[in-house]
C-alpha cells in the first residue's frame, strides 16, 4: 500500500467581525453576536489552499481539516471538502468552553497526536481574536518547528520543505525539515472555489451527533459511505490531562469588557466657505498648531 | 520574581523603535511595583547596546552576543530566552507585537506554560478579586487590548501563573529616555546550554529585506486620506498639503484596497499607530478599526461631506464639505497667510 502523508488543517469558525456595522451593535454598544454570519476564518481559507496545492506535489499526501467548535462548527469540514479536502475532525465538548489560546493549543496538540499528522497548516491568526499565537504553540506542544507567515512551499525536498514568508519589511525562504506547522499569511494565494461535484458528493457529509437528528435515509447512506463522516472526537477520545483542558486550563483571564465608546468631543462645526476656512488656517497658526 | 524583562528587538545594531517604546513602559511598571528593569538582546555585537540601555534606565542588560541569533530565528531565541526566564524568574515579560515578537513569544509562553496577551495598546498595574475563589490579588499587570476586531476592550490578566506575558503594538507607548541613566551591567546569558541541534534544524536560504520607505508614525502632522477622497489623483491634494504644513500622508484601510495609497499608509487597527499633534481625516468615516489608530491625536480635523460621519464625534474642527474643494483651499491658504 501507498504510503499516507497526512496534512491536517487547523480551521475555525469565527463570527465575522468584518460585518460589524451599525446594526451588528445594540443600543448599549455591545456587540449583537447573533446578528453576525459565522464563516471560514478567512486565513484559514489560505492555509487550506497552500495545503491542497501541496497535496498535489506529495505522493500519497491527503488533506484533512480539524476544528474545535460548537456543532454547528461541522460547516467548517464540509466547506473544506467542497473545496477539496479528503474530510475532516470536529473537536467539540463542554470542557474545551472558556479555553484561552493556551488551552485551545494544548487540546489541539493531543487531538493531533491522536489523529496523527506529518504536517500542520493553519491560518496565521482568526479575526475573531487576531492573536496569531495557536499555531506557534501547537508547534511547541508537539515539539516541532514553526514557519510563520507562509506564502507559499516554494520546494519539495524529501523531507524538507522551503517555504517563503512575508515579513514586515520583505520576504525570506527558510528551510525546514518535516514534521511542522506552517501558519499562512493572508498574501497568501486564495483559496480555490468550491468545485459543484464534490459539493453534490459531500453535502450528506455528517458527524455522529448530526446523524441523531436526520432522516433514515440519510443514515443509511453516511453509514455505507466512510468518506461522509466527519470524525467527532470529544475530550477523552484525546487523552488529555483535563486540567489543561478549557477555563481552568487557562492562565490568561478576562477581567474587564468595554465597549468602545468614544467620549465624544464637541466638534466645532466649520462650513467649506472661504472665510471659515481661512479663519482656521489662522487660528491654527496662531496658536502653532501648524506653520 | 524582582525583575521585569523587556526582550529588545535588534537586526545589525539598530533597535527596533517598539523595544524603546517597552523600556520607557517598563521603567514606569517597574518603579511603581519596586522591582528591576531587565532588557534582553540576542545577536551579532549586542553588548554594544550598553550606552542606550542606560539612556532608558536599564538596570541589566543580558545579552546572547553572536552572529547564530541573526537573523531572527524562532527555535534558537525560543530555547535561549524560555532557559533565561526559567532561571531569572521576572514576573513580567514584554515583547513587541511585530513580526519576531508575534512568531515567537507564543511558543516562549507555550514552553513555560504561562499565559500571553497579544497585541497590548495598554498596560496598568492593578489588583484583582476573584469572585469565586474568594482570593485577592495585589499588583497584577493589566494587559488591555482592543478584541472582536476592534468593537470591544478586553482587559487581560494572568492571576496564577508567572511570567505575565504581553506582547504590545508599535508606536501606541511614549518613548522616552529615563529621567535617571540606569547602570545597564551587561550580563552573558548561559545560552550554549540552552539549545540543542534540533534548535537549529531551520535555515534561512533568501532574505530580502529593505528600509522601510515610507514611516509615518513620527510625523507630527498626519494628513489622512479615506475612501472618500475618491481617487489616486485626488490623493495628490494629500500630498500637497502634508508638504506644505511639512507633515505625512497616512490612509485608511478602504483608500489603500481601492489603490489610492501605499499599505505602509495604512492607520489603524491593522497598520500603523500614529499619535500627531494634528490629524487631518479627509473623507474617513471613522470606524473603531481605524479610530484605534489615530484617537490619541492631540487635535483633529475632519473634512467630510457627511455632517453625521462617526469622526465627527473625535474631531475638534469638523468641515462639512468635498475634500477636493476644502483641501486646496487649506493650502491655499496656508500659503497666503504664512509669507
Ligand atoms: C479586522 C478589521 C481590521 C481593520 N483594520 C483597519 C485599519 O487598520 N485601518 C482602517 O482604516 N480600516 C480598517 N478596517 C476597515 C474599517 O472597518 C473601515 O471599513 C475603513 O476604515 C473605512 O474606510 P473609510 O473611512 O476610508 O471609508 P468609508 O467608510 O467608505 O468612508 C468614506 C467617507 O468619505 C465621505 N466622503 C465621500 N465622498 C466625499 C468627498 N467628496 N469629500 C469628503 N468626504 C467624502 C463619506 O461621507 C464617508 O464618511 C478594518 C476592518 C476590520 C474588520
Amino acid at each position: 500500500m501507498e504510503q499516507k502523508f497526512q496534512i491536517v488543517v487547523l480551521a475555525k469558525q469565527v463570527p465575522d467581525t468584518r460585518q460589524v456595522g451599525r446594526d451588528a451593535m445594540t443600543a448599549e454598544g455591545t456587540v449583537n453576536r447573533a446578528a453576525l454570519p459565522a464563516i471560514f476564518n478567512p486565513e484559514d481559507l489560505h492555509a487550506l489552499e497552500l495545503a491542497l496545492d501541496l497535496k498535489s506535489r506529495i505522493a500519497g499526501a491527503e488533506v484533512r481539516v480539524l476544528t474545535m467548535g460548537p456543532q454547528r462548527a461541522a460547516e467548517i469540514v464540509r466547506e473544506a471538502m467542497y473545496r477539496g479536502a479528503d474530510g475532516g475532525y470536529l473537536l467539540s465538548g463542554r470542557e474545551f468552553a472558556g479555553s484561552d489560546t493556551l488551552a485551545t493549543s494544548y487540546a489541539l496538540a493531543c487531538a493531533l497526536r491522536k489523529v496523527g499528522a506529518d504536517l500542520v497548516v493553519a491560518g496565521r491568526q482568526a479575526i475573531d481574536g487576531d492573536t496569531a499565537q495557536v499555531g506557534p504553540q501547537v508547534a511547541e506542544k508537539l515539539g516541532w518547528p514553526q514557519v510563520t507567515y507562509a506564502e507559499q512551499v516554494v520546494k519539495v525536498d524529501g523531507d524538507r520543505l522551503q517555504i517563503r514568508r512575508r515579513l514586515a519589511e520583505g520576504v525570506e525562504v527558510v528551510e525546514c525539515p518535516l514534521p511542522m506547522v506552517i501558519t499562512v499569511n493572508e498574501s497568501a494565494p486564495a483559496c480555490r472555489p468550491r468545485n459543484a461535484k464534490r459539493l453534490m458528493c459531500y453535502k450528506l457529509a455528517r458527524t455522529r451527533s448530526e446523524l441523531l437528528e436526520e432522516q433514515s435515509w440519510v443514515v443509511e447512506r453516511v453509514e455505507a459511505m466512510p468518506e461522509l463522516q466527519i470524525v467527532e472526537l470529544a475530550a477523552a477520545d484525546i487523552e488529555p490531562d483535563m486540567a489543561q483542558l478549557g477555563l481552568a486550563g487557562s492562565p490568561t483571564k478576562v477581567k474587564r469588557i468595554e465597549n468602545v465608546v468614544f467620549q465624544a468631543k464637541e466638534a466645532k462645526r466649520l462650513t467649506a466657505s472661504d472665510e471659515e476656512l481661512e479663519a482656521l488656517i489662522v487660528e491654527l497658526m496662531a496658536a502653532h498648531t501648524i506653520g | 520574581m524582582k525583575n521585569l524583562f523587556v526582550y529588545i528587538e535588534c537586526e545589525a545594531g539598530r533597535v527596533a523603535d517598539v523595544s524603546l517604546e517597552l523600556l520607557t513602559k517598563g521603567r514606569e511598571l517597574s518603579n511603581r511595583l519596586g522591582v528591576r528593569l531587565e532588557a534582553v538582546a540576542l545577536g551579532k555585537g549586542v553588548a554594544a547596546l550598553q550606552p542606550l540601555m542606560a539612556d532608558y534606565g536599564v538596570d541589566t542588560l543580558w545579552v546572547a552576543d553572536d552572529p547564530l541569533f541573526e537573523p531572527f530565528r524562532t527555535l534558537p531565541h525560543t530555547a535561549v530566552l524560555t532557559a533565561l526566564i526559567e532561571r531569572e524568574q521576572p514576573q513580567i515579560v514584554l515583547f513587541g507585537a511585530t513580526c519576531i515578537g508575534r512568531d515567537f513569544a507564543p511558543r516562549v509562553s507555550s514552553a513555560l506554560h504561562s499565559g500571553l496577551t497579544a497585541d497590548c495598546t495598554q498596560l496598568e498595574i492593578g489588583d484583582h478579586s476573584d469572585p469565586k475563589s474568594g482570593k485577592h490579588y495585589t499588583d497584577l499587570l493589566y494587559q488591555i487590548r482592543p478584541a472582536f476586531g476592534g468593537n470591544i476592550i478586553a482587559t487581560i490578566i494572568n492571576p496564577d501563573h508567572r511570567p505575565q506575558m504581553a506582547t504590545v503594538r508599535e508606536g501606541v507607548m511614549l518613548r522616552a529616555t529615563a529621567a535617571e541613566k540606569g547602570a545597564a551591567e551587561v550580563r552573558e546569558i548561559a545560552w550554549r546550554e540552552a539549545l540543542s541541534d534540533s534548535d537549529l534544524a531551520v535555515k534561512i536560504i533568501e532574505r530580502e529585506v529593505a528600509e522601510r520607505k515610507i514611516d509615518i508614525k513620527g510625523a507630527a502632522i498626519v494628513v489622512a486620506g479615506g475612501y472618500g477622497v475618491g481617487s489616486k489623483e485626488n490623493f495628490a491634494l494629500l500630498h500637497e498639503l502634508a508638504e506644505v504644513l511639512g507633515g505625512e500622508v497616512g490612509a485608511s484601510r478602504a483608500a489603500v484596497d481601492a489603490g489610492f495609497a501605499e499599505a505602509e499608509r495604512q492607520i489603524g487597527q491593522t497598520g500603523v499607530t500614529v499619535r500627531p499633534k494634528l490629524y487631518i481625516a479627509c473623507g474617513i468615516s471613522g470606524q473603531i478599526q481605524h479610530t484605534a489608530g489615530m484617537d490619541q491625536s492631540a487635535m483633529v480635523i475632519s473634512i467630510n461631506t457627511d455632517p453625521d460621519a462617526p469622526m465627527t464625534r473625535l474631531a475638534d474642527y469638523a468641515i462639512t464639505g468635498r475634500v477636493e474643494e476644502v483641501v486646496p483651499k487649506l493650502i491655499q491658504f496656508y500659503k497666503k497667510n504664512s509669507k
